[in-house]
């Protein structure tokens, strides 16, 4: 059994390499903001209320492009409904806590947080207190992200765009689903998700970011009643 | 107004990620869809990878030979045998950097 102390590390641990990526993106998202004109202290207090990477940037660029208020936070609910998904799965794991620590554990889900302490929780079961890894993976992503965006606001985009850091995005995600391409049935669920949301993209409100996910649960679905 | 539409953002985005875990209980989910949801990692990232790789900025597909597929699937090898997320990220990125910096350049 491992303690509390030993469980947030281990999250710490395991989230830890994603922030090659995660602090890169944080500074282009704080220099994005300042570029299209925003107010500094709007910028950075996204990082906080929103707190959630892609859709604080899509937020300032609809806006910047004369889309209404209405469009920008719905483009925003939309992108984030993944979390809906996410918290799904978790919701096995957190069972026990407390309704106060399940609100404010909420705060820290994120993809990669999301990613890490969910293999974690597969392979560790039992452990008693499962929620302090989360902690861990959120915690750190909240930190590293709250400095990254500060550092790209105050700086602006000290990080040349010719190195193209924006494509350490996809690579973070794809260091996290590599290793199920071992299993067909993953590799199918994948490659229906992907094509969809190429095919999907054009979609308002940036829904295609839920329309496949959508699309390749139904896939699973049926992928699963085929393998009985 | 910029104010109010954050704020407004940040509660929705709230909700979505407090919903799951604070309201809904686990019993009522079925066995069915637990299985199901075993694939929410595989059924939601690809929709963040595909765009990210095939799209560029302007909201158009790249060609076939542009430096990002090469690099992603440098990538993909490299996680699938080492297992390391810092080992995936860099060599694709190194990979995208060789073919911009040294042969497009």
């Amino acid at each position: 059994m491992l303690s509390k102390k030993q469980l947030f590390s281990r999250g710490m641990l395991d989230i830890a390499p994603h922030m090659l990526s995660v602090i890169p993106f944080g500074i282009i998202c704080g220099a994005i903001g300042v570029d299209l004109g925003f107010n500094p202290y709007l910028v950075y207090a996204m990082s906080i209320i929103i707190f959630g990477g892609a859709s604080q940037i899509v937020f300032l660029q609809l806006l910047s492009g004369g889309a209404s208020s209405l469009v920008a936070v719905t483009s925003v609910g939309v992108i984030n409904s993944r979390h809906l998904l996410y918290g799904a799965v978790l919701s096995e794991y957190l069972e026990k806590l407390s309704f106060i620590k399940k609100l404010l554990i909420s705060y820290v889900v994120v993809d990669q947080g999301f990613a890490e302490s969910n293999k974690f929780f597969k392979k560790n079961k039992t452990e008693q207190y499962l929620h302090y890894h989360l902690l861990g993976t959120g915690i750190t992503m909240w930190v590293c992200w709250q400095i990254a965006t500060l550092a790209g606001i105050i700086l602006g985009s000290f990080v040349p765009e010719e190195l193209g850091l924006k494509f350490a995005i996809p690579l973070t995600f794809i260091a996290i689903v590599v290793q199920d391409l071992k299993k067909l049935d993953h590799v199918i669920v994948m490659l229906v998700c992907g094509i969809s949301s190429l095919l999907f993209f054009e979609a308002p409100f940036k829904s295609y970011i839920l329309i496949s996910p959508v699309i390749a649960l139904f896939v699973a679905a049926l992928l699963l009643r085929l393998k009985k | 107004m910029t104010w109010l539409s954050i704020t407004i953002a940040g509660i929705l985005t709230y909700f979505t990620r407090m919903t799951m875990i604070a309201l809904v209980r686990r019993d009522l989910l079925g066995e069915k869809i637990k299985a199901v949801l075993a694939y929410v990692p595989s059924a939601v990232f690809p929709a963040i990878i595909f765009p990210a790789i095939f799209i560029n900025d302007y909201g158009t597909y790249i060609e076939m030979n542009d430096p990002k597929i090469f690099g992603a699937l440098v990538a993909i090898i490299v996680g699938y045998f080492s297992r390391n997320v810092i080992a995936t990220i860099f060599s694709g990125l190194l990979s995208y950097w060789i073919i911009i910096f040294v042969f497009l350049s």
